[in-house]
């Protein structure tokens, strides 16, 4: 009975439209969340998988040494690695190539990386124009860690303490 | 028979076992490192550790005799605990490098950690580090890496027969090293790569390459000596990796010598024939498979309509499969000529009466009593078999040898008798004469034996071969190319029937056999490899062929070949073909055709490709039935190998045994006294066998190969020709010279120089075992 007045009372009184537009009002005049990309950035996590990166250790030499676990644990069989022994008796790879259209960012390459060689940075806003732009070779790889080293170390020391 | 219980599951057991032994025959896996079931056992890894009933403490399974109701745990609280304590320990001094080792992924030591070991360290200390060790081309060290397991050291004494490493030191100090810093030389040594659990010796060729799980193990038959060792080839985006022993007992037991294992590096020379090619007067063309093959088929019509079929000669590498060497003696034959033969390498090529084989199972090799090897330079020809004979001597048998060189076989030589190569024949007779003054009936050749010289080895063999129970006479590589094999073959089958030996030949070559069964061999109007080469042919089909190394005499086939007005050469190799050659047809090599290999055994092992031809070349047995069809001949159309198989060779086993066949040609030896003068010793190096091996650098990089490249001659002989060892010396044989570097070997007989034939240095020289001078520089 006394949920049939009360029914009855809120139809009159529009009580569930006000309420709606209560929650319309609330964003209406809130905080916005709308970005204006790409002037504007969402924020990123430091666990951002984008853009794949070869890094190098502070004397330049590369980290990579061609232990294939990235090449075995890839699901979507997006990287090929050939490799040899170079002049100085270190295991090195001759051919790091990660085909993106392949790559579907799992991050898994980075987990298997022994010596945190292969790593995912923030970068998502690249494009290829040909077919065969997005098939990044050892040195592409290797520019693109050169280039955004910094940020990259940065991260993984934020992400260290959770590892 | 003993009952033993081990996880409640009860077995019996021979006597003598092990519970190592009780627990396979129950399909129990206990963990082990230092335990290999053809070493001898050490158990100092102590990973085999199980608790015993009624043991106070636990007992390593390996070296534990399983006795009549023991009860074994294997997965009980005490044997668990002992197994990760091990594990432990022998975790402390290993690096965790696994990322770049190339054992990871195959690592015995991974596995069992995985699988019996704690989840993580407790260890902080320092690790020990280990200075590297240099093992030569072949075996690439990490001794940083070893646990101690001592297999390496074991296989050295125990299965190689020398013991190139060791472990001097004590506790932490413990190290495994060649001794005073050699490198390792034996013809076995890569095997230490697979009885290394871990990533301490792994193949240097193969460092770093490639991961173990990326490759697909394609099977595959060793094409080199006549063992027929089976291996599986290790394959990634059509290339070849590596090879590495397949088990079978029968065969090859769990080895591979290091010819079998290093041999695919050849697969990628630079001289690999990839395009069919004509030459069109002094000039190469690259041609496409068509106008090659037209151009082969239209010269050799035109040769046999005006010389006649018999102008032609068709020669074939014994390391050719069954089909492509059945589809050349068919092609042969339907072109009416009788002139084929695989025996290039040989003086004497008489027409056979079966294909010569040797005569007796290889795995009956271990458990012979007497053997006799004549002129067989074993380690070098067929490893494996070395090593069974090794086992034999270790069982107690007596190892005769009657050769030119007294070469160590790494084992007991009871009696020998070294002499000259053209004396072996009368050394023959004279244990043949002893056999008769002993009693024995040594048959048809007693008449030829009044001038034998009987001397106290000969007694001493005689003797030797008259006891024990299972004996074997085998004729070795030389005895086969000497130009008086018929005369050793007579007086071996003599000495063999006298003495109820078996009797048979220590096949040096992948597929003699084979092609001997498949008619690869002159018909009775046919002329032998060593006649076609002395009356030089119009034209020549050469199949598989290195004219200038792979023949008896380079002198007289380099003017048989210059003179030729065709000669087609089916290789996979170019080699020095352009020099010769009309017509290259590139043919698949090892590893990139299917086909068949009858062992010496007359065992058939048929094998598939593992990768594709390289370039636009086509499997052998492919080329030679176009050429068959385009030649007009019938009976050329086969759709498959095995087609071609089952029409070359018996439909079973037993008709393929009935074409083995040892009998000696009819005739009386003759042992005319030996020639004054000095004598080469010209056998095929090991690593110079065939054009695979000649082209893997890993193989000619070791001291083996090195060897082969100096002239050795005996100290007094040195002295006596006022020569100096270590000097060039030129060497004179016929119209041929070289220059090589002389060595002092006082194994050799005095009158005998060993100058290896078929070597880029001494193809300039004449026949292998033909009077030769040495000169001052």
């Amino acid at each position: 009975m006394f949920n049939r007045i009360k029914h009855f009372i809120d139809t009159f009184l529009l009580t569930e439209l006000w309420k709606g537009m209560s929650v319309t009002g609330r964003y209406l005049f809130g905080r916005k969340f709308t970005i204006r990309y790409p002037e504007e950035k969402t924020p990123q996590s430091p666990r951002f998988r984008g853009l794949h990166a070869q890094r190098r250790y502070a004397n330049g030499e590369e980290r990579c040494i061609a232990c294939k676990l990235c090449e075995a644990v890839c699901p979507a069989l997006a990287i090929t690695i050939e490799s040899e022994q170079r002049d100085d008796g270190t295991r090195r790879t001759t051919r790091y190539d990660i085909d993106l259209t392949k790559c579907i960012f799992c991050g898994f390459c980075e987990e298997a990386c022994p010596v945190d060689a292969i790593v995912e940075t923030r970068i998502f806003e690249y494009h290829g124009e040909k077919k065969g732009d997005l098939y990044y070779t050892k040195d592409m790889l290797l520019a693109v860690g050169d280039k955004h080293e910094e940020q990259i170390a940065r991260d993984k020391a934020a992400d260290a303490k959770y590892r | 028979m003993p009952v033993i219980t081990i996880d409640d599951k009860q077995v019996e057991i021979a006597a003598g076992a092990t519970v190592m032994d009780a627990a396979r025959d129950l399909g129990i896996y206990i963990p082990h490192f230092c335990y290999h079931e053809k070493l001898s056992i050490s158990a100092n890894c102590r990973m085999c550790l199980v608790e015993v009933e009624k043991a106070p403490k636990p007992l390593p399974a390996c070296a534990t005799p399983a006795a009549d109701g023991m009860v074994v745990r294997t997965r009980s609280g005490k044997a668990i605990t002992a197994q990760k304590g091990v594990m432990e320990f022998l975790l402390i001094n290993h690096p965790l490098d696994c990322p770049i080792c190339d054992q990871g992924g195959e690592c015995m030591l991974q596995d069992i950690a995985v699988g019996y070991g704690g989840s993580a360290s407790r260890y902080q200390e320092a690790k020990r580090v280990v200075k590297e060790k240099d093992l030569g081309p072949l075996v690439a060290t990490d001794m940083t890496r070893c646990i101690h397991c001592s297999r390496c050291v074991r296989f050295g004494q125990e299965v190689a027969g020398i013991m190139e490493l060791g472990m001097p030191g004590r506790g932490e100090h413990m190290e495994v090293m060649p001794f005073l810093e050699r490198q390792v030389g034996s013809e076995l040594s890569g095997n230490v790569i697979e009885l290394c659990p871990v990533g301490a010796l792994t193949s240097k060729p193969f460092r770093y390459a490639a991961r173990s799980w990326e490759l697909s193990r394609r099977r595959g038959i060793s094409p080199h000596d006549g063992l027929g060792a089976n291996m599986a080839l290790h394959v990634k985006d059509n290339r070849v990796f590596r090879a590495v022993p397949l088990d079978n007992e029968a065969i090859n037991e769990c080895w591979l010598a290091d010819r079998d294992r290093y041999a695919y590096q050849a697969l990628g020379a630079e001289d690999r024939a990839t395009r069919p090619m004509v030459r069109d007067a002094d000039r190469w063309h690259e041609v496409d498979w068509q106008k090659a093959l037209a151009q082969a088929a239209g010269a050799l019509k035109v040769i046999r309509e005006t010389h006649g079929a018999e102008a032609i000669g068709f020669l074939a590498s014994p390391h050719q499969t069954v089909e492509e060497l059945a589809l050349m003696a068919q092609l042969a034959r339907g072109l009416g000529c009788e002139n084929i033969d695989h025996r290039l390498d040989q003086a004497d090529c008489p027409p056979d009466v079966g294909a010569p084989w040797l005569g007796m199972a290889i795995a009956d090799l271990d458990s012979l009593d007497r053997v006799l090897l004549v002129g067989a330079t074993v380690r070098m020809e067929q490893p494996l078999i070395a090593q069974r004979l090794r086992q034999a001597v270790k069982r107690g048998a007596q190892l005769n040898v009657v050769h030119a060189a007294d070469d160590d076989l790494l084992t007991r030589v009871a009696n020998k008798i070294i002499v000259k190569p053209s004396a072996l024949a009368a050394a023959l007779a004279g244990i043949a004469k002893a056999l008769q003054e002993a009693g024995k009936d040594v048959g048809s050749v007693s008449a030829a034996l009044s001038g034998a010289v009987v001397t106290d080895a000969a007694r001493a063999i005689a003797a030797s071969l008259a006891s024990g129970e299972r004996k074997a006479v085998l004729l070795g590589g030389m005895a086969r190319q000497h130009p008086a094999r018929a005369d050793l073959h007579r007086l071996a089958q003599a000495i063999a029937l006298a003495t109820g030996a078996h009797f048979g030949f220590l096949v040096d070559s992948a597929n003699a056999v084979g092609a001997s069964v498949v008619g690869c061999t002159p018909g009775a109007a046919g002329l032998g490899a060593a006649a076609m080469v002395a009356q030089p042919r119009k034209a020549y089909v050469l199949l598989g062929i290195e004219p200038y190394l792979d023949s008896y005499d380079p002198m007289v086939l380099r003017k048989a070949m210059e003179s030729a007005e065709l000669v087609i050469a089916l290789t996979a190799f170019k080699g020095a073909a352009p020099n010769y050659a009309h017509v290259i047809l590139p043919v698949a090599a090892f590893a990139e055709t299917e086909g068949a290999y009858v062992n010496m055994e007359g065992r058939l092992q048929t094998f598939k490709a593992a990768v594709k031809p390289l370039g636009e070349a086509r499997p052998g047995w492919k080329v030679l039935r176009v050429l068959g069809n385009l030649l007009g001949l019938s009976d050329f159309d086969y759709t498959g190998v095995e087609d071609v198989r089952a029409a070359a060779l018996p439909a079973d086993e037993a008709g393929l045994r009935a074409r083995l066949d040892n009998t000696a040609p009819q005739g009386e030896p003759s042992i005319a006294a030996s020639s004054a003068g000095l004598e080469r010793l010209g056998e095929t190096p090991i690593y110079q066998a065939d054009s695979l091996v000649r082209r893997a650098p890993a193989l000619q990089a070791t001291p083996l190969s090195e060897h082969a490249k100096v002239c050795w001659a005996h100290g007094a002989l040195i002295r006596k020709l006022g020569l100096q060892e270590g000097k060039p010396v030129k060497i004179r044989q016929d119209a041929g010279e070289s220059i090589m570097k002389l060595g002092r070997d006082d194994r050799l007989a005095e009158d005998a120089v060993r100058i290896a034939g078929a070597h880029a240095l001494t193809s300039k020289l004449g026949s292998r075992y033909g009077a030769v001078q040495l000169e001052k520089m």
